[in-house]
């Protein structure tokens, strides 16, 4: 694929990503408290003391998100640090109840990793992983709900996120997306995080500069909080964009964070350097540093469920698809856990066939998920397997299929009910052949005439005839043979 | 018959369980010397004294039954550092003057346990920042002491001075204290009673309002060792809910105060000798030093060379913690508000009259020494000097069971005498501060009085966890410096 540039009036010019992910940890209770992490409950019904920072309360440590940042880690292929540390972020904001987010800044549980990604083309690339680390969230202000006032929702606040850096290792807006895409696919194999970017279970922090060719990097800005795909996609362009415009014209970036907005197309900044905070990070006196043991993270990756790169090969490999067919059949775990249901007992060919075909556009059609399909994978199978052994042939099994979806009835009970069942009686056959010859004696002449093409009018009129039943094969060959004759 | 204040809270309980005094006298008894005598020393804060009767009576109930825990039916104080359930608790600060929390701090949850009887909380500098009770939003508290041939009010140290002064006058018969930086064992030297500072994590922080997580740690404060064992045993405990708590089995403590220090060797630190200790401290010091001698005791020199750098050690990592944990004080959720047009309007308001000068002067000081560019210079380096100064006593304990050293630099001075410049207050702490930035346990037991008259302490530092080691030689000192005087406002004296 060619480089991804910017075309400036004084040259090209490259554009340089690097992303800050928080993935909101899957976890019953929050990092530093047995309050709920449930989505969508009523305004400050999960709220504990210490997430509500009352004088006197201290955190306690949540050993499960401990591990769920292991898991992810282990997943990211980076390094797991024995020894990591927690300590305060200070900032005041009135969704901050202690004035301070408990992060890890100087020794993160996660150090360097690395995610491979695939572009549109096939093409593969590696981004670096810095280092991930764990912290609370905080909680929600709710400016829209009253003209003077505004609102606090705690339900957030305490919440575990994992914050993943990557290397500043990405040269265009397509790269960025994937991945983002592809590091929400892991997470969600890993079932560390559920990857809903609409509910904020994922966002990301997006670093962009721009340089020309060869130079060093330039100045960076932040754009904070995108939360979907598309929007990264669209923040970097248009970011990109307005840096390339500013250096052309004389001018120069300021190193700043700023906010995307979606409807308006544009960044526009937040908050300049100047008037950064200064976080006073310090290591958080409530809390020991945080060590684990080797044989503790080794017994977590034993149980790691087969991430998507693994669980693609192996797919390859087993059912002999290609790699277009691993990367759709790969992007869902459940997917995957699909099609191997289906696949294992049937012609994997077929499954593959009918999964990505018939069974996909049905899904899309009935606007249903992988989840609430309508056609559970052994249904399908079944009627897979009446294709197999010649009950039915592949344009009867279609309608099957869209009885199956309509009804929920099973593949056999609609073949029964409708008699759909293929005839591979030949003599039957023969006899339909027969009639269909007799009556177009004209067609057959022609034929015989050296007209080869007319044979696919004879099978044509034959099937119709037989009302799509018959056995394709024995069709073919019967008129071959009568026609021979 | 009449109650005559004499008892210790050890005896006390002797005769609650004997059936000879009942819970409903003693605690009447206890209740009406804080109506006669408090509105003058103000150590209480909020009194709670129709509940505490109440419970006296169910106490007395309980006792019958020939049961009970360690303290049933014994009246005492709680610093106003704990958070009591349905009792408010202030922090002796405006910005929580009218916080009642719906929670009760563990260290109160363990005395409640064993039956003890709480008359009300007790006054405080703010937020425990200060060595001399005069910071508190509610009034400073008067020491019952008094130097000779003056009428002065004293101070009564801090920053648990109410709870030393309502033990000292005899309106209760053990408090709760809390210590940061020599926050149990100075109040208690300035008013001639007994107080140890724990190990840090034997006592869960939980429910406490943190003025230094690093350093605070909560303790007993008592007329005697005796007492404090006692109550030191009903308080500790390893606590799931504070990470800090260390999960060790709590001592009898009682049990270890015969058993003398023969053979043990006490621990005397040079550079705690330094060329402005008056004459006075350094006699009582070589008197204790004597008394432990006689005791069977060896004493050897030790060195602690970072003494030196104990209290510019102290403020700033104290102060940088400070200015953190302080920060959940801001309008928004409980306490104080004041209101105001805009968020940071709201957080300068609020905070601005919430907080004394004291407290802010702290938390503008360790916002500094947090602040980018000064960081390295400040926190960092104090942080090292934490562990050279824990490194210092880890060494010492090789060559001694415990140390003996004058608890603070001088005894209880006038309201009126306290120091403008903070510095000279913070010296104050001199003593007192190395142990809490090791972490290591240590008691002050009153040992005799000043040439003006007031108590003067000395005091006894242990290993970690070695508390017993520190109620023994404790118990020795007490013995023979028997310390029996009294001060001129106290419950006994009919005033």
């Amino acid at each position: 694929m060619s480089a991804y540039r910017i075309q400036g009036e004084t040259g090209e010019w490259e554009v340089v990503i690097g992303l800050e992910v928080h993935a909101q940890v899957v976890s019953r209770s929050k990092l530093f408290s047995g309050a709920s992490t449930e989505f969508g409950a009523e305004p400050n019904t999960h709220v504990s003391l210490v997430d509500a920072a009352f004088p006197g309360m201290l955190p306690v440590l949540n050993a499960e998100c401990v591990a769920q940042a292991v898991r992810t880690g282990l997943g990211l292929k980076a390094q797991i640090n024995l020894f990591s540390r927690f300590d305060r972020k200070n900032y005041f904001y009135a969704d901050l109840p202690q004035g301070y987010q408990i992060s890890q800044f100087e020794f993160p549980i996660v150090g360097k990793g690395v995610v491979e990604i695939e572009l549109s083309d096939g093409e593969k690339r590696d981004i670096g992983i810095t280092r991930l680390h764990l912290e609370q969230d905080a909680g929600k202000s709710i400016h829209d709900q009253d003209p003077t006032r505004s609102f606090i929702d705690l339900n957030r606040a305490g919440v575990a996120l994992m914050e993943i850096v990557s290397e500043p290792d990405m040269r265009s807006p397509e790269e960025a997306g994937a991945y983002v895409r592809k590091l929400r696919q892991i997470l969600r194999y890993l079932g560390t995080c559920d990857g809903n970017m609409e509910e904020g279970s994922m966002r990301a922090d997006v670093n962009v500069s721009v340089r020309k060719a060869g130079e060093d990097y330039r100045t960076r800005c932040e754009i904070k909080n995108v939360n979907s795909v598309r929007y990264v996609v669209q923040a970097i362009e248009i970011e990109a964009q307005r840096q390339v415009e500013i250096w052309e014209s004389g001018g120069t970036v300021d190193q700043e964070t700023r906010l995307f907005d979606h409807i308006k197309g544009e960044t526009r900044s937040m908050r300049s350097k100047e008037d950064a905070h200064d976080y006073r990070y310090f290591p958080d006196p409530d809390l020991l540093p945080l060590e684990i043991e080797q044989s503790w993270v080794d017994s977590l990756k034993a149980a790691l469920p087969e991430l998507p790169e693994e669980k693609r090969a192996r797919l390859e490999k087993e059912y002999g698809i290609s790699a277009y067919e691993s990367s759709v059949l790969t992007a869902e775990q459940n997917i995957a856990d699909f099609y191997e249901e289906v696949a294992k007992g049937a012609d994997a060919r077929l499954a593959t066939n009918w999964i990505m075909g018939d069974f996909f556009a049905a899904l899309n059609r009935t606007g249903r998920s992988i989840e609430d399909s309508p056609v559970s994978a052994k249904g399908l199978r079944e009627l897979l397997g009446l294709i197999s052994d010649s009950t039915i042939n592949g344009k009867i099994a279609k309608e099957v299929l869209e009885d199956m979806v309509e009804t929920g009835a099973s593949a056999s009970e609609i073949v029964e009910r409708k008699g759909l069942k293929q005839v591979t009686d030949t003599g039957a056959i023969e006899a339909s052949i027969q009639e269909i010859l007799d009556a177009n004696a004209d067609k057959v002449a022609e034929y015989k005439g050296g007209k080869d093409k007319l044979f696919g009018f004879f099978v044509g009129q034959t099937m119709k005839a037989m009302k799509g039943k018959a056995n394709p094969a024995m069709v073919n060959d019967l008129l071959k043979k009568l026609l021979d004759a | 018959m009449s109650y005559h204040f004499d008892l210790t809270l050890a005896q006390a309980r002797d005769a609650l369980k004997a059936k000879k005094l009942s819970a409903v006298e003693l605690v009447k008894a206890h209740c009406e010397a804080v109506e006669r005598l408090d509105g003058r020393l103000n150590s209480f804060i909020t009194r709670t004294l129709d509940q505490a009767r109440e419970q006296a009576a169910a106490a007395d109930a309980t006792l019958q039954k020939g049961e009970g825990g360690l303290l049933t039916g014994i009246p005492l104080g709680v610093k106003d550092l704990f958070a009591t359930k349905g009792v408010r608790t202030t922090a002796a600060s405006h910005i929580l003057e009218n916080f009642v929390p719906p929670y009760e701090s563990t260290v109160t949850t363990n005395l409640l346990r064993e039956g003890a009887i709480f008359l009300g909380k007790l006054n405080l500098d703010e937020f425990a920042m200060g060595s001399t009770n005069l910071t508190s939003a509610f009034g400073g508290v008067e020491n019952p002491w008094k130097k000779k041939d003056s009428d002065a009010r004293l101070v009564p140290g801090g920053s648990s001075g109410g709870s030393a002064v309502a033990v000292a006058a005899g309106l209760v018969l053990g408090a709760t204290g809390t210590d940061t930086g020599g926050s149990i064992r100075q109040p208690s030297a300035y008013c001639g009673i007994t107080g140890i500072k724990p190990t840090y994590g034997r006592c869960s922080r939980f429910g406490t309002i943190a003025f230094a997580s690093s350093l605070d740690q909560a303790g007993p404060m008592a007329r005697n060792v005796q007492d404090c064992a006692i109550l030191l045993e009903a308080m500790a405990g390893f606590d799931p809910r504070d990470s800090t708590s260390v999960e060790k089995d709590v001592p009898h403590y009682e049990a270890t105060l015969g058993q003398g220090i023969k053979g043990l060797r006490v621990g005397i630190p040079k550079e705690y000798r330094t060329d402005g200790l008056s004459e006075e401290i350094q006699a009582l010091w070589d008197q204790g030093i004597s008394w432990l001698r006689a005791a069977g005791a060896e004493i050897v020199e030790i060195s602690l060379p970072h003494t030196k750098y104990g209290l510019p050690t102290y403020y700033i990592a104290a102060l940088a913690e400070a200015s953190s944990n302080l920060s959940r004080y801001d309008g928004v959720r409980f306490g104080k508000r004041v209101p105001a047009k805009s968020l940071d309007e709201l957080y300068e308001a609020t905070r601005g009259q919430g907080f004394g000068e004291e407290v802010k002067r702290r938390i503008l000081l360790g916002t500094y020494v947090l602040s980018s560019g000064y960081y390295d210079a400040y926190y960092l380096r104090a942080q090292k000097v934490r562990t050279l100064i824990k490194q210092d006593f880890l060494n010492a304990y090789e060559k001694c069971d415990f140390i003996l050293a004058p608890t603070a630099p001088s005894g209880a001075f006038a309201w009126d005498e306290k120091p403008t410049d903070p510095v000279q207050v913070y010296l104050n702490d001199i003593f007192t501060v190395p142990a809490s930035l090791a972490g290591v346990p240590a008691m002050s037991v009153p040992a005799g009085l000043s040439h003006e008259g007031v108590p003067l302490g000395l005091q006894l530092i242990g290993r970690y966890f070695d508390e017993e080691t520190l109620f023994r030689a404790g118990y020795v000192l007490e013995q023979a410096a028997a310390f029996h005087h009294r001060p001129t406002l106290h419950a006994g004296v009919s005033a």
